[in-house]
């Protein structure tokens, strides 16, 4: 068993867990972050991507709502590349909340978010897609924010600064001396191969599973899951965010994300979190309630539906759905547990997870009795190589740019050459084995109308060439990142969608006998 | 407005392997027969023609002799296109269609009456029943694992050499890879403008010369499928002559170049045989129902078509035989009844591979006997109109490993069912 050192252990790759390592590590501060996935294998990577302008929170909680506000413009400045900033609107439609409607105004004025009223005629005129039936709109701050190159490019600094990322590395159990964690055991889930990580301080940003994770040292946090689902559309529907103006609610935000739109979202109280996906009931719940708000929504082309899971504290029994639990962030020392140098961030949003970082870093200094300053709220989010590919039009461009012949496209949906193949797989290599899915979540492969059916086999047949796979794990490989995508696929299968599915079973079953 | 109206015994719709057999059956029986087809489906085929490989498919078990499949299949699955036809129908189909393959130069055959395991380009093992003959080849050179050389070509996507070998690791020991720029281009490859460069003597030498160095102790080759189209054979025999050893072709991802000769031999030959075919032209809606009257519409056309009867072989969703809204499943061109009201959350399970294949699979169309369409009580809807291939019901094709046996079976048994009842 190997044995690693470092100030601090970071558990959990999720916006939070990575804003944290930035943090640190421009603190001066060394650490590793060991995440049992991959980069936003979590909420960081289900969410709705939308940079709040807090315009949702005015009514609900008027503390997240400013904090959104606050943390939305410090992101709009330091890290544009990750921003579309959209603007938004908030509209009713007849039979919404009348008193909600005319109370939205000052309820925003009081959380000093801007929100400036338009007349009906204007909103269609900006977004023609709003229902006729539109009664009331106003103009918000609202932004689209692309998490994975978020997170992607948060690490990246931090690892340019000297900390490191551990892929596939789960934390499964905390030796516990003294009143202290003395080491953590984590476990490769490739190759189950186990590593004692000694650490000063500790950091459990495991979102959602934060809770297992301190129970592993003994700590009871009350928590409660709340699934959420969304779905993507083929093509962009709005150039803005759009809210319902309502209390917030279920299938009310429709978010634009570079080409496509992202609608949604549910609120389902789960129990575990071994299965998070949607389901075709969720889909049609949203379909038909949104399209009261948009109602293109009820005809448009769906590629992909998702799911994440909220991590919901509960603090005192509060009555009413899980939108009326805490969603504001809890920071938790668990010196007063008696395990003097652990310590659990847990809950917020995508839009504060600089906040969570600054809040979480500051308590790590006081604990390792460090004065440093956090400088996040200055130094701009570089830009660099590691989340460039997220982005969908980049892989394109590169490739027009260079318009070289021999340079192929082996994600024609996408246009993802053999080059930018390459330097994903170099990117990834920095964390462990590349495979698909590690492409995947650092690219757009996969996400194009082939839904990878045939991206998956070039790829793997360049890996192997590149002698990157070798004996039949390129097999498992195509299996497993085509199973992942049909989560998301499947409760969408009805028009264009289930003739793509049905090719890409004749190819991999009917041809291929892959499943045998 | 007046429009031409054409005339026949027989309308066909659908130019997939189902359409395909049946036009070919109904014009050696001397029928006049029209085929209409939208798409072309064949050339997205591997090529490979199955009969039936695995059955029950959640316990995946494999099976070296479809027959003995097919005989315990009838028992389990009553509903199965196969539980209608006999062994002996089966063989008489393909028989047949095999027949017109050879004529057509497009030569098929099958390797002791059983099962065969082809290689496919991600390096799994595909069992089927017929095969190009130029796949034969590695059928016994895999079962008695002679030392073989695989090739690829640079930039021809989706096909490593170095794939195969890989994951046959355990199962060939013998085989060696090497990498080939075809006629020394560093561009982009297609498989199909590689078969048809080919089919010229300079191309195949040039070809020849550039694998011959990399042969060394290697008895078979191994090569993409892209040994010429309409000149198949003789490319075939010949690169075998230039290099002094047995060659066999490994099917590619679609478009495949096997699947590509399929088609070309129907197109050109059926045409032959008295077929009026119409390609890329769509069937759109259906008036009369005693003669059946429909419309027809293509790019720059718009005709009518008079008939006696009607085979029905539009596939799936694919085809376009079926399709998909958020409540339920329709069949296109007679809003037929379809097996399998269930719903959508049950169409699909959550694990694409699952072994037990997803409930959609086995939605369509349900007939009696001689393949006539029926409805829920069970009562033929149209006694001139007839469903085949993979628009029935019961028939989770690409699990069971009996796509093209299916098709081919159930459009003879249709065909000589419509001669029957019109004589
Ligand atoms: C449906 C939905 C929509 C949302 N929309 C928005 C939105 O539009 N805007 C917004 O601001 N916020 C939104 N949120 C909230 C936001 O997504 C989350 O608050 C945020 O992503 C939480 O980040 P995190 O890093 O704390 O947690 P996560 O992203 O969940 O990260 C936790 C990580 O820990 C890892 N982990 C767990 N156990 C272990 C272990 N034992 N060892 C190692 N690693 C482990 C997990 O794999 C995971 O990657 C949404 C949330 C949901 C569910
Ligand atoms: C990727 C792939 C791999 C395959 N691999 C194998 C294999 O390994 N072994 C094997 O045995 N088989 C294989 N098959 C073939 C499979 O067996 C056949 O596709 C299947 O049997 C269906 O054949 P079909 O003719 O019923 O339907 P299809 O091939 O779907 O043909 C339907 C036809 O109907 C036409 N049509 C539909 N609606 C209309 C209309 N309104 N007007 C006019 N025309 C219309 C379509 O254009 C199409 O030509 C494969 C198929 C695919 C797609």
């Amino acid at each position: 068993m190997a044995n690693l050192e470092t100030q601090v252990l970071i558990i959990g790759g999720g916006a939070t867990g990575t804003g944290i390592a930035r943090d640190l590590a421009l603190r001066g501060i060394k650490c590793i972050l060991a995440e049992k996935d991959d980069i936003n294998a979590g909420a960081s990577g289900a969410n709705h991507g939308l940079l709040h302008s807090g315009s949702r929170y005015v009514a609900s909680d008027a503390e997240a709502a400013i904090e959104c506000r606050e943390e939305g413009e410090i992101l709009k400045r330091l890290a544009p590349h990750c921003i579309d900033n959209t603007g938004g609107i908030f509209a009713a439609v007849s039979g919404d909340d009348e008193k909600y409607i005319s109370d939205f105004p000052s309820m925003c004025q009081k959380c000093g978010i801007s929100a400036k009223p338009i007349d009906i005629k204007e909103a269609k005129e900006l977004e023609p897609v709003l229902s006729e039936k539109t009664i009331a709109a106003y103009l918000t701050e609202d932004a689209s924010i692309d998490p994975f190159m978020l997170s992607l490019e948060n690490m990246a600094q931090a690892v340019s600064l000297g900390s490191s990322y551990m892929r596939h590395a789960k934390a499964i159990e905390f030796k516990i001396e003294n009143g202290k964690i003395k080491y953590t055991k984590l476990i490769n889930s490739k190759t189950g191969e186990e590593t004692k990580v000694f650490a000063e301080q500790i950091v459990n940003a495991a979102g959602a599973w934060a809770g297992e994770m301190a129970e592993l040292a003994s700590v009871t946090i009350p928590m409660v899951y709340s699934k959420g689902s969304l779905v993507i559309t083929q093509k962009r529907l709005t150039k803005r965010v759009i809210n319902r103006l309502r209390k917030a609610s279920d299938a009310d935000i429709l978010v634009p994300g570079g080409a496509v739109s992202i609608f949604g979202t549910t609120s389902i109280r789960i129990n575990t979190l071994d299965a998070i996906y949607p389901t075709v009931e969720e889909v049609d719940f949203m379909i038909s309630e949104g399209a009261k708000m948009v109602p293109i929504l009820e005809t448009t082309r769906y590629i992909r539906a998702y799911a994440g899971v909220r991590p919901l504290i509960s603090l005192g029994a509060k009555k009413g759905d899980d939108r009326s639990v805490s969603r504001g962030f809890v920071l938790l020392d668990h010196t007063e547990n008696g395990v003097d140098n652990f310590i659990t961030i847990t809950g917020g949003k995508l839009t504060t997870y600089r906040l969570m970082a600054e809040k979480t870093a500051d308590l790590v200094c006081r604990h390792l009795g460090i004065s440093a300053t956090c400088k996040t709220r200055e130094e701009p989010l570089p830009s660099t190589t590691h989340g460039k590919w997220t982005e969908p039009a980049m892989t394109p461009k590169m490739w027009m740019q260079k318009q070289k012949t021999d340079d192929i496209l082996l994600c024609e949906c996408e246009m993802i050459s053999k080059s930018a193949v390459d330097s994903l797989i170099e990117s990834a290599k920095q964390s462990g084995d590349p495979a698909l899915k590690v492409l995947g979540l650092r690219s757009r492969i996969g996400k194009g109308p082939c839904q990878g059916a045939f991206c998956s086999l070039r790829i793997a047949a360049y890996m192997y060439d590149k002698g990157e796979l070798n004996l039949d794990s390129g097999i498992s490989d195509i299996k497993f990142f085509l199973n992942e995508r049909w989560r998301g696929e499947r409760p969408l299968q009805w028009g264009t969608p289930i003739i793509q599915s049905e090719i890409a079973e004749a190819i991999h079953c009917g041809f291929l006998s892959i499943e045998l | 407005m007046s429009r031409i109206e054409l005339k026949c015994d027989l309308l066909v719709i659908g130019s997939g392997i189902a359409g395909m057999a049946a036009s070919l059956f109904a014009a050696n029986r001397g029928i006049k027969t029209i085929q209409i087809g939208k798409t072309n489906t064949l050339s997205f085929t591997s090529g490979l023609m199955d009969v039936l490989a695995v059955h029950p498919i959640e316990e995946k078990r494999l099976w070296k002799n479809p027959w003995d499949a097919i005989d315990t299949l009838k028992k389990d699955i009553s509903g199965h296109p196969y539980s209608k036809v006999s062994k002996d129908t089966i063989e008489k189909a393909f028989k047949e269609l095999v027949a017109f393959l050879k004529s057509a130069d497009v030569p098929y055959a099958n390797y002791q009456n059983k099962n065969v395991n082809i290689i496919t380009p991600i390096g799994t093992l595909k069992p089927t029943f017929f095969v190009p003959e130029s796949m034969l080849n590695g059928v016994s050179a895999l079962e008695e694992k002679k030392p073989c050389l695989i090739i690829d070509f640079y930039n021809l996507k989706g096909f490593s050499a170095l794939q195969i070998k890989e994951t046959l690791k355990d199962k060939w020991q013998n085989l060696r890879t090497a990498q080939i720029k075809f006629l020394d281009s560093s561009k982009e490859q297609f498989a199909e403008q590689m078969a048809y460069d080919l089919e010229k003597p300079k191309n195949l030498d040039k070809l020849a010369k550039e694998i011959s160095p990399h042969i060394k102790d290697a008895e078979i080759l191994g090569i993409p499928a892209i040994l010429g189209v309409k000149r198949h054979s003789s490319v075939l025999s010949k690169l075998q002559e230039l290099l002094g050893v047995k060659v066999f072709e490994i099917p590619t991802i679609i478009p495949s170049v096997p699947g590509i000769r399929l088609k070309k031999a129907f197109e050109d030959k059926l045409q032959d045989i008295g077929v009026q075919s119409f390609y890329s032209q769509e069937v759109i809606q259906v008036f009369h129902k005693d003669d059946f009257v429909f419309d027809v519409t293509g790019a720059a056309s718009m005709f009518k078509i008079r008939t006696k009867g009607v085979i029905l072989s539009t596939g799936r969703f694919f085809g376009g035989g079926l399709s998909a809204d958020r409540e339920k499943i329709t069949e296109t061109i007679f809003n037929l009844e379809i097996y399998g009201p269930f719903l959508r959350k049950v169409w699909h399970e959550l694990d694409f591979f699952a072994p037990r294949g997803h409930n959609i699979n086995n939605c369509g169309i349900e007939t009696d006997e001689y393949f006539h369409p029926i409805d829920k009580s069970g009562k033929v809807i149209f006694n001139n109109l007839y469903a085949v291939g993979s628009i029935l019901a019961h028939n989770d094709w690409t699990r069971m490993k009996c796509g093209t046996g299916v098709s081919v079976a159930t459009a003879y048994s249709a065909v000589n069912a419509f001669l029957n009842q019109k004589g």
